[in-house]
């Protein structure tokens, strides 16, 4: 009997070493987000280009959009702003985008140079929307079914790799069109 | 040139580790006394050739040689000199060659310290060493090799030093970590060839303990090194968070001193011994998951290294190697048999064994919280964090709790100690303990639970210390022979335990009494630090430093009376090559109190976020911390490490042995 | 006798803010000292979601001091630290928690300690028992034991001196 228990600690090590094992080359930093299953929170924010329109959760009933948040003091958005476009204007995909923190003149200005992948732009200078979404570094990427309901979220760069690997699948669950 | 000979070092080192961990263990089984002979001269070897590995690296700082990659990613033509040597050990590869380095060093002072020793015991413990060191010179020279080039485009500057690591801290820091976790690989090696061999004795636990007792020596003043460095470094003023990369350093110090005082019991009583050598194993086992740790990326962390996925899997078979096989070993051979000792409820023994379940109970509170989120995201239970608060609450009672169990163990006595006898020494020692605490929170102000709890803890261990140094000093030739008379393994002893209530009253003032506060000050505001101090504003400079430029307020420290104290600095530095902004936090540093002061960001025009701070008793952490491993190098200069006469004196007939009183060891003694 | 009651006390009033401007205030301000423990209690209970292991009272960044401003508001307004915190959490997730909830999935965590010391104690009380029932009449070395001990020693002695 003495002897079996001896044996306990190899046991334990082993399993130990199973879990660490998993746990290598998994990002630490990744958080899944709080909202997922939830509405998009209660929000009423003016429009980037159209300031005296006030926008809404009402936003994303009816189709599967995603919520872009972004920011031209954000080198990361730069980067995906490519692959963003592609995405809008190849693969039709409805994106709503949240400018985050940001200056309306240069927010403005950096689309006209870059393109507009943008369905809509929600103007979010204070980050309260970005706030309550839980957003913690841009770029966020959020998938949001046609109930106006967050599916996912994706931090960090949007490209073809990310979007066929995590997006692509919830577009087929959800009923968007692509 | 020179970086190919570095490598080439490196190679022939791990060629002489592999004949050392083969040829004395083969010698020691097969009782072939040439082969075990090899052990020593391998060894030698095998020092001589990492060292010169680390010498050509350090070289390479030094000279600013880009061509190394490693130089080029951790080092800066301006960099100040002493600042390029330490940047050997600034990064992955080079801390790894540090650790390498200091194993081969252990496994030298082992050959060299072990005359006494049987030969075949030394051969099989020098053989353990080489084994390990065959398992870090594997990882080095296969994935992390500290001498790859960059050619043919060797960059014209290096990207420079980390910020955060150009301090003096790096300079003593890591050596001294390593130090403890490196020399904590010769007690596991002695507890791997006792099973090997099947002689596990009291003679075992006598052989090991001095080994044991210096790398925790070492570790001590790693951990406290780390601790005052992140205070001042960091700019927070924070002096222990509970972060994974500082548990990872927690973790063997906790279970060292188990090992420290379970060693102390086998080697006097000769019991406990399968719980030793399981000690032993587990407490190098968590030095080897430190490094992992911190090198594979699993857990987040401000310390951590640059983690690569690739190396943290061979790490991890290392360490599953390692680990794997000595508990295996020890499943199949340690002893079940118990020794044939008898002791009674309040006896010694019991006393030190309760203090192992509590720092095996610390011991396993810090590692489940460090791995269960972890564990929780592997088991797809979703994202938790375990930090400071969940820390402080689950291991203050345990500290205090051991501080008690101190206190009244030190009175006891081995075998059998009287309950009601016990209970009467402890009265005086009981008093004058809730005297001196209930005048330190009046002194402080307020009253608070954990406070006194803490502090009473920690003055119990010293009153009960300086009561038991009392009644042993006590001498017909006068106290100050009775003083002398103690050995050095007892006052190595009682600095040992000084320095632990030193550490748990400075923990205990310095968390529950000390004042943070972050406000807005413009030249010429006055801002109240805490402890009757004030810290007048009275303008913002900026100046220029070897590699950075600078930001800096300049604060008057004024006492109650209005007097000045001191003047501050701190300032907020823009390192030029990596362009990264850096807080440096000014400090009036006491004995009985620091003041820091750090600048945040800016609010306005002429208004600044400034973060002041009381911290009274902080500096008690590190001094106490000094004192323990000053006691820990102390015992193991008695005079009984010194082998010869005592053997002699051995072989009397007991009855003879007690009337004879040792020198410098009355009756009852411990340790 | 008015006009000169007015004008002191408007001297005092101008005399007193003047020395009162020299005092800085809190970067975030309370109506009570409880309120100002609190905050910060709580920021060090709060996680910096981007940061590398830091609560929100330590770290800089710009998510962390949205955060603290969040708490301060809701503080403000009268909120107990649960609300504080499950605000934060429905929006950031149990990550930003640092002392982890107790419930079905943290309840081994909480218990570890408890467990191991009551473990521990189980065992060192039997161990006692046992070595109470240990026969310890064969410690002692018998005189012949003693002489072969003698005999080995100076033996080794001997030999250790000749190399």
């Amino acid at each position: 009997m003495k002897r079996v228990l001896m044996f306990l600690p190899v046991v334990l090590v082993i399993v130990l070493g199973v879990i660490l094992f998993a746990g290598i080359g998994k990002d630490p930093s990744r958080l899944e987000s709080a909202l997922i299953g939830k509405p998009v929170p209660q929000f009423s924010l003016a429009d980037l280009r159209q300031p005296e329109q006030q926008l809404g959760p009402e936003l994303f009933q009816g189709q599967v959009s995603l919520l872009n948040v972004w920011g031209t003091w954000c080198p990361a958005c730069r980067d995906e702003h490519d692959d963003l476009l592609w995405l809008a204007r190849e693969k039709g995909v409805r994106i709503v985008g949240l400018n985050y923190k940001d200056n309306r003149e240069e927010a403005l200005k950096w689309l006209s140079a870059l393109g507009d992948p943008y369905a809509i732009n929600v103007y979010d200078p204070r980050g309260s929307l970005g706030f309550d979404l839980g957003v913690y570094g841009a770029p966020e990427t959020y998938f949001i079914d046609a109930e106006g309901i967050v599916r996912y979220r994706h931090v960090g760069v949007i490209n073809e790799k990310v979007w066929n690997a995590e997006f692509q699948p919830l577009m087929e669950q959800y009923g968007g069109s692509s | 040139m020179y970086p190919e000979l570095g490598q080439m070092a490196l190679i022939l080192a791990l060629l002489l580790a592999t004949l050392l961990a083969v040829v004395p263990l083969i010698g020691s089984l097969t009782g072939r006394e040439q082969l075990q002979a090899f052990a020593r001269p391998l060894s030698a070897g095998l020092f001589v050739f990492v060292a010169l590995a680390f010498a050509v690296l350090a070289h390479a700082f030094m000279t600013d040689d880009f061509s190394v990659a490693y130089v080029a990613n951790n080092s800066n033509s301006l960099l100040p000199w002493y600042y390029k040597f330490s940047a050997v050990w600034g990064g992955h590869e080079g801390s790894l060659l540090l650790w390498v380095l200091m194993l081969a060093g252990w496994t030298l002072a082992v050959a060299v310290f072990s005359r006494q020793l049987p030969p075949a015991m030394v051969a099989q413990v020098l053989s353990v060493m080489g084994m390990v060191t065959v398992g870090f010179l594997l990882f080095t020279v296969l994935t992390s090799n500290p001498f790859d080039r960059i050619l043919p485009n060797v960059p014209a500057d290096g990207a420079d030093l980390n910020p955060l690591l150009q301090d003096f801290g790096l300079i003593v820091h890591p050596p001294m970590l390593y130090m403890g976790y490196v020399g904590f690989s010769v007690a596991f090696a002695f507890a791997i060839a006792a099973l090997i061999n099947g002689r596990l004795d009291a003679a075992w636990a006598r052989w090991s303990r001095p080994w044991t007792t210096v790398a925790w020596s070492f570790l001590t003043l790693g951990v406290a090194l780390g601790s005052w460095w992140a205070y001042y470094e960091l700019g927070w003023g924070g002096w222990w968070f509970w972060d994974p990369v500082e548990n990872a350093s927690l973790l063997p110090w906790l279970s060292g001193t188990a090992l420290m005082h379970s060693l102390a019991v086998t080697e006097k009583r000769g019991v406990f011994k399968s719980w030793t050598v399981l000690l032993a194993i587990v407490t190098f086992s968590l030095s080897l998951l430190g490094a992992f740790l911190v090198r594979s990326g699993v857990l987040t962390s401000v310390h951590a290294f640059a983690s690569d996925p690739e190396r943290g899997k061979f790490l991890l078979l290392l360490l599953a190697i390692t680990v794997v096989s000595s508990l295996t070993l020890y499943a199949f051979r340690a002893p079940v048999v118990h020794a044939r000792a008898r002791y009674e409820g309040l006896s010694r023994e019991v006393f030190l064994l309760m203090n192992n379940v509590l720092l095996v109970a610390a011991t396993l509170l810090v590692l489940v919280g460090t791995l269960y989120p972890l564990v929780l995201d592997y088991l797809d239970m979703g994202r938790l964090s375990i930090g400071e608060p969940f820390f402080s609450l689950t291991f203050s009672p345990l500290a205090i709790a051991a501080g008690l169990l101190l206190g009244a163990g030190i009175f006891s006595r081995w075998k059998k100690t009287d309950g009601g006898w016990l209970g009467r020494k402890l009265l005086w020692p009981l008093a004058v303990s809730m005297l001196f605490t209930a005048s330190v929170l009046v002194g402080y102000g307020e009253f608070k639970p954990w406070a006194f709890a803490g502090i009473f803890s920690a003055s119990w261990v010293v009153i009960a210390t300086f009561f038991d140094l009392w009644e042993k000093s006590a001498s017909r030739k006068g106290r100050l022979h009775g003083l002398r008379r103690q050995s050095r393994s007892y006052y190595g002893m009682v600095l040992g335990h000084l320095g632990m209530a030193i550490v748990m009253a400075g923990a205990t003032v310095a968390s529950n009494y000390g004042i943070e506060r972050d406000v807005r000050m413009s030249p010429g505001d006055t801002a109240e630090v805490g402890g009757g101090y004030q810290a007048v504003f009275t303008e913002m400079g900026s100046r220029r430093g070897p590699n950075f430029t600078a930001e800096y307020g300049r604060f008057e420290i004024l006492d109650s009376d209005g007097q000045l104290v001191s003047v501050q600095f701190p300032e907020k530095r823009q390192y030029l090559v990596q362009r990264s902004v850096m807080t440096e936090a000014a400090i009036d540093a006491g004995l009985f109190r620091d003041i820091f002061i750090a600048v945040g960001e800016r609010v306005s025009d002429d208004a600044w976020a400034i973060r002041v701070q009381y911290k009274p008793l902080v500096r008690w952490l590190w001094l106490g911390a000094i004192f323990m491993a000053v006691g820990g190098f102390l015992a193991i200069s008695d005079r009984r490490y010194r082998l010869r006469e005592k053997v002699q004196k051995s072989v009397e007939p007991p009855a003879a042995r007690d009337s004879e009183q040792t020198p410098g060891k009355p009756a009852g003694a411990t340790s | 006798m008015a006009p000169l009651v007015r004008i002191s006390v408007l001297l005092v009033l101008i005399l007193s803010s003047a020395s009162v401007a020299g005092q800085a205030r809190d970067v975030y301000q309370f109506d009570s000292r409880e309120k100002e423990q609190r905050f910060q209690a709580l920021n060090a209970e709060l996680r910096c979601p981007k940061c590398q292991n830091q609560n929100i009272a330590d770290s800089n960044a710009p998510i962390s001091k949205d955060m603290r401003e969040e708490v301060h508001r809701m503080m403000s307004d009268g909120a107990s630290d649960e609300e504080i915190t499950n605000a934060l959490v429905s929006r950031f997730g149990e990550f930003v928690r640092y002392k982890p909830e107790v419930d079905s999935r943290t309840i081994m965590l909480w218990a570890t300690p408890a467990l191991v010391v009551f473990i521990g104690v189980v065992i060192v009380a039997l161990t006692v028992r046992r070595s109470g029932r240990a026969d310890t009449s064969g410690d002692a070395l018998t005189d012949e034991e003693r002489a072969r001990a003698s005999r080995l020693l100076n033996d080794r002695d001997k030999r250790d001196h000749s190399s």
